[in-house]
């Protein structure tokens, strides 16, 4: 009964949406108030709607309801609670449903707190985003149903992948997902601008926070997935330039471009239209993500079950989606524009360097993602990209970037001389170039060029934040409470530019330096990696609730001291016979020590894989420190203030001042 | 004007720099078939796709090199590779191996994929066992 | 700036094209290479009757259903309510090829959940699969009445497929005469 009503609430949110996009339209196009005031509650009550039907899958979730199909596939009587919860999103139709969920959060917010836009702008962001919200129900209902019964029901279910039991599945979805989505509010004012002709610094004022929390949560769910990879996939490694997390990385560039692209139209309105196509841009490439993964188009660890029936509808709603929006620019682009100067030297120069790296950086991972498929199309043979075409493009465009950061604190708008610029910031060159020689060389013996040039790099980017922390915060010495207070955008960018810092460091450090070693050893015998020891114990069996498991149990040395003691397993699922393997991990924001167990060798002998990660810590926590900077930034007060309609002008004095 | 100048100096620096990396990794699919007819490139790394010819896996009994089989409908290919082998790879299961041949026709591999689900099979390795009209090999899933 | 404008425009149409001709090229799209020829030949036992054999050249002579399951396989729980439903019809005699299963689980799934077959060959160390190209469990092929492979069908029968694909070929499989 309740698989069926949440089916019906599914359907009844695709009706709340379609009123939610036709409706407000034509309340525009007539200029009816009532007709465009309709927005809000359908809003209310699609997000309703979609709530109780995920609650109804969930209930079936923790009920072992077998006899929908989904849970059968994607569950098990064994399975811990917490994951049965998580596997709701675990595969493709439930994850759909996640995303249906997000994105009719993200609406009600709209709808929710922006009372002070102008109705009609209110309108058409509203009802693009109902838009989005049919095209998707549409395609759950008629492709993809989670409620699909399976009858007769089965008694007991398939299992959830083993691979997804991890507290990293819990997290990194819904965050992951809560970015795609959240990119569709940035499109829908990029429409909501092309249509109502203008883009001025209110509508700017209004798109930029909005963006910025989508792009902290695609910040947050990029991290958690690297993170969860490396302690899942058992191999080390923490990012694969594979296919799926391409997806996700590509709309991150463009979006990390938009929020930088969205400062310099605020203050100098210019950029205008370049501003609106990233917006239309990061969507779209959300919604390439969502059909890659999807649709058995390319080949990955992490693609979902296939279907060339979804691969159509998708493709069909994103040529629409897509081609229309982008029809609509070269309709209207043309008529936005500005009369201001751009120099190099100034802020807006800076930032279009920014984005320009940004954007090649983009267009290089779209080139490797979808070339396979590009020769594969052509009947011109099988191959594959691989990570090493990846690296070597990608690294020469991030270490420009991250020396342009250093000025990021300190580049005033319209006009910067040489001089000033020396004066600011000249002082922490040496400073950088120091520490970014002596840390490697003291922390790893390093005396590689390459990897001093890129920590150089890495802490200049980190004292120049710092150092313009330091600033404020010394001049607010002396000075009244009020004027005391630091803008909560300057630590936002800050944080966000230290913890950028903080992730070349990492990245630098453990790909340079890393170690690894297949062995083969006897229970009593170790191995050496430098100057840490890693005796194997041996090997005894375990079992837990949904699998059985050969635990490994090694002890960890460093010189002759004994540090730790690890565990290391090899699990075998018993629903389905699958066999994973759990790595043993000793963490320290310098180092790992990262044991995976191999298989039984003749004679009682266990092979094993063991490394040693410098730093691999500093790569997510930089991505944290990012995350967090971009909350900060959201959290300023000028987003708090009451919005006044305000000329497209040249920026005001008094903000130059407090901003720059 | 200087920065336009630089935008398009950069532009057709990072465009050349993409090429050339995209055409020196490029890893090209074959199948044993192919090896055996000689038509894989000779010093070149690429990629072996199949399935593991059952009764071919032998490991060394005192390091951790192990020699396969790597075989389509027709043809196989012997394959080395000192490591851990990825937790799915079985006799029967279709893997991707990345490597070189060596001159004495053994292919050495550096990598060997297997995907993190039993009854996945690289659609690679689905078209080059369909290949052979009237002849198809492909093993189905495995049960319990 | 007009037309410079259109460049995404036509950018992204190039590549829905292309994703679309990415789509398909699916490889499990690829028909199987043994449509048209004859069905692989085998002799296994009967799932029913062990000491019984049955070979390809039992299936000659009318044309035949022959659905590859097996009781571990999920997805052909999803299925089975329709293979009872075409028994049900008397169209044609429906064979089942139990996959790599063990005997006793699979005379106890056919209990419980119904038998729509004639009998099942029990084709327990999947010899008889990999001749007849089989990639997955349930596979449905259709034959002739000479015994050729003329229908191949991967995955679970939905009704729609039923109804749509696998009927049409039945019937006129069953109209042809020679």
């Amino acid at each position: 009964m309740i698989p069926e009503l949440g089916h019906f609430a599914i359907v009844l949110a695709l009706c709340l949406a379609v009123g939610q996009t036709l409706v407000p339209a034509v309340g525009l196009l007539r200029r009816n108030p009532v007709w465009i005031s309709v927005a809000q509650p359908a809003a209310t009550g699609q997000f309703i709607f979609v709530l109780l039907a995920y609650f109804a899958l969930t209930q079936s979730f923790l009920v072992n309801d077998f006899s929908v199909a989904y849970v059968a596939h994607n569950s098990n009587t064994d399975l811990p609670t917490v994951y049965r919860v998580a596997a709701v999103w675990g595969a493709h139709e439930g994850s759909l449903l996640l995303w249906v969920l997000m994105l009719s959060l993200w609406t009600l917010a709209v709808a929710t707190f922006s009372r002070n836009l102008p109705s009609d702008i209110r309108a058409c962001v509203l009802s693009v985003m109902g838009a989005i919200s049919v095209g998707f129900l549409l395609f759950m209902i008629f492709t993809s149903n989670p409620f699909e019964r399976l009858l007769p029901a089965p008694e007991q279910g398939r299992d959830l992948n083993p691979l997804l039991q991890d507290p990293g599945l819990i997290i990194h979805p819904p965050m992951l997902y809560m970015g795609y989505v959240g990119f569709s509010v940035a499109f829908a004012f990029a429409i909501a601008a092309l249509v109502s002709g203008k883009v001025d610094t209110a509508w700017t004022r209004w798109t930029r926070p909005w963006t910025t929390t989508a792009w902290l949560f695609l910040t947050f769910g990029i991290t958690l997935g690297s993170w969860w990879a490396y302690r899942e996939l058992g191999w080390g490694g923490w990012w694969f330039w594979d296919p799926v997390e391409n997806a996700s990385f590509m709309p991150w560039l463009v979006g990390t471009a938009l929020i930088h692209s969205l400062a310099v139209t605020e203050k100098r309105g210019v950029f205008k239209s370049w501003t609106v196509l990233l917006a239309i841009t990061a969507f779209s490439l959300s919604l390439l993500g969502t059909f890659l993964v999807r649709s058995g188009v390319l080949v990955s660890v992490h693609a979902f079950a296939t279907d060339p029936a979804r691969g159509v509808f998708i493709l069909i709603f994103f040529a629409i989606v897509v081609g229309s929006s982008l029809l609509l620019y070269a309709w209207r682009a043309p008529s936005f524009t500005s009369r201001a100067e751009v120099r190099l030297l100034s802020r807006e120069g800076l930032l279009l360097l920014n984005n320009v790296f940004l954007v090649v950086a983009a267009a290089a991972v779209f080139l490797g993602t979808l070339y396979p498929l590009v020769v594969d199309a052509l009947k011109l043979g099988k191959i594959s990209v691989g990570p090493p075409y990846f690296n070597t493009v990608f690294v020469p465009l991030t270490l420009p970037l991250v020396f342009l950061v250093g000025f990021a604190a300190v580049m005033r708008w319209k006009n910067n001389s040489p001089r000033q610029l020396l004066q600011r910031v000249g002082y922490l060159v040496p400073v950088a170039v120091i520490l970014g020689v002596l840390f490697p060389w003291i922390a790893l013996r390093s005396n590689s060029v390459v990897v001093s040039v890129a920590l150089v790099l890495a802490f200049w980017a980190m004292t120049t934040a710092v150092a313009d922390v330091f600033r404020w915060l010394k001049s607010g010495l002396g000075k009244s409470r009020q004027s005391r207070n630091i803008p909560l955008a300057i630590w936002g960018m800050n944080l966000a530019h230290f913890g950028l810092g903080v992730f070349v460091l990492g990245v630098t450090l453990t790909s340079a330096y890393s170690v690894e070693r297949d062995v083969r050893l006897f229970p009593g015998e170790s191995a050496d990696i430098g100057n840490y020891a890693f005796r194997f114990d041996g090997v005894h069996e375990e079992a837990a609730a949904n699998y059985d498991a050969q635990v490994g149990i090694i002890t960890l040395f460093r010189a002759s001291d004994e540090i730790a003691t690890v565990r290391t397993e090899k699990r075998r699922y018993r629903a389905q016979g699958s066999v994973m393997t759990d790595a043993g991990v000793n963490a320290r924001l310098d180092r790992d020590l990262y044991i995976a167990l191999g298989e039984a060798l003749d004679g009682g002998a266990w092979s094993l894989r063991l490394y040693y990660k410098p730093f691999v810590r500093c790569i997510w926590l930089g991505g944290f420190l990012m995350v967090l900077g971009g909350l900060l930034a959201v959290g300023d007060k000028r987003y708090r203030m009451k919005l006044r309609q305000r000329q497209d002008s040249v920026v005001d004095k008094n903000t130059l001042a407090a901003e720059a | 004007m200087v920065l336009l100048a630089i935008l398009a100096a950069g532009l057709a620096g990072a465009s050349l720099l993409m090429l050339s990396a995209f055409e020196e990794n490029l890893l090209y699919f074959y199948d044993p078939t192919q090896i055996a007819a000689g038509q894989s490139p000779a010093g070149a790394r690429f990629r072996v796709g199949g399935l593991v010819k059952a009764g071919s896996v032998q490991r060394s009994p005192d390091s951790l090199q192990v020699r396969f089989a790597v075989a389509d409908c027709v043809h196989s290919v012997d394959v080395e590779y000192t490591g851990i082998l990825p937790d799915l790879f079985r006799e029967g299961q279709g893997i991707v191996v990345h490597g070189q041949l060596d001159d004495k026709g053994v292919f050495q591999a550096d990598e060997v994929l297997a995907k993190h689900d039993e009854n996945y099979m690289p659609p690679e390795v689905v078209e080059s066992l369909n290949k052979t009209p009237g002849q198809s090999c492909m093993p189905a899933r495995m049960g319990k | 700036m007009r037309w410079g404008a259109l460049v995404p425009l036509v950018f992204v149409a190039l590549l829905i094209g292309l994703l679309a001709i990415g789509l398909s090229l699916d490889p499990r799209e690829v028909p199987s290479p043994l449509i048209g020829k004859p069905a692989p030949d085998f002799v296994l036992p009967s799932l029913s009757a062990p000491e019984t054999q049955i070979s390809v050249s039992d299936l000659r002579g009318k044309v035949t259903l022959v659905n590859v399951w097996a009781s571990w396989c999920v997805a052909c729980r999803e299925e089975h309510p329709l293979l009872m439903d075409l028994a049900g019809r008397n169209l044609l005699p429906i064979y089942g090829l139990n996959y790599k299963d063990e005997r006793a689980e699979a005379l106890a799934w056919l209990s419980r959940f119904g038998n729509p077959y004639t009998d099942s060959i029990y084709d327990a160390e999947g010899t008889a699969g990999l001749d007849w190209g089989v990639y997955g469990v349930p596979e449905t092929f259709i034959l002739d009445r000479h015994g050729r492979i003329r229908y191949k069908h991967i995955g679970a029968i939905s009704a729609s497929d039923l109804e749509h694909k696998l009927l049409p070929v039945i019937m006129e499989l069953l109209g042809e005469t020679g």
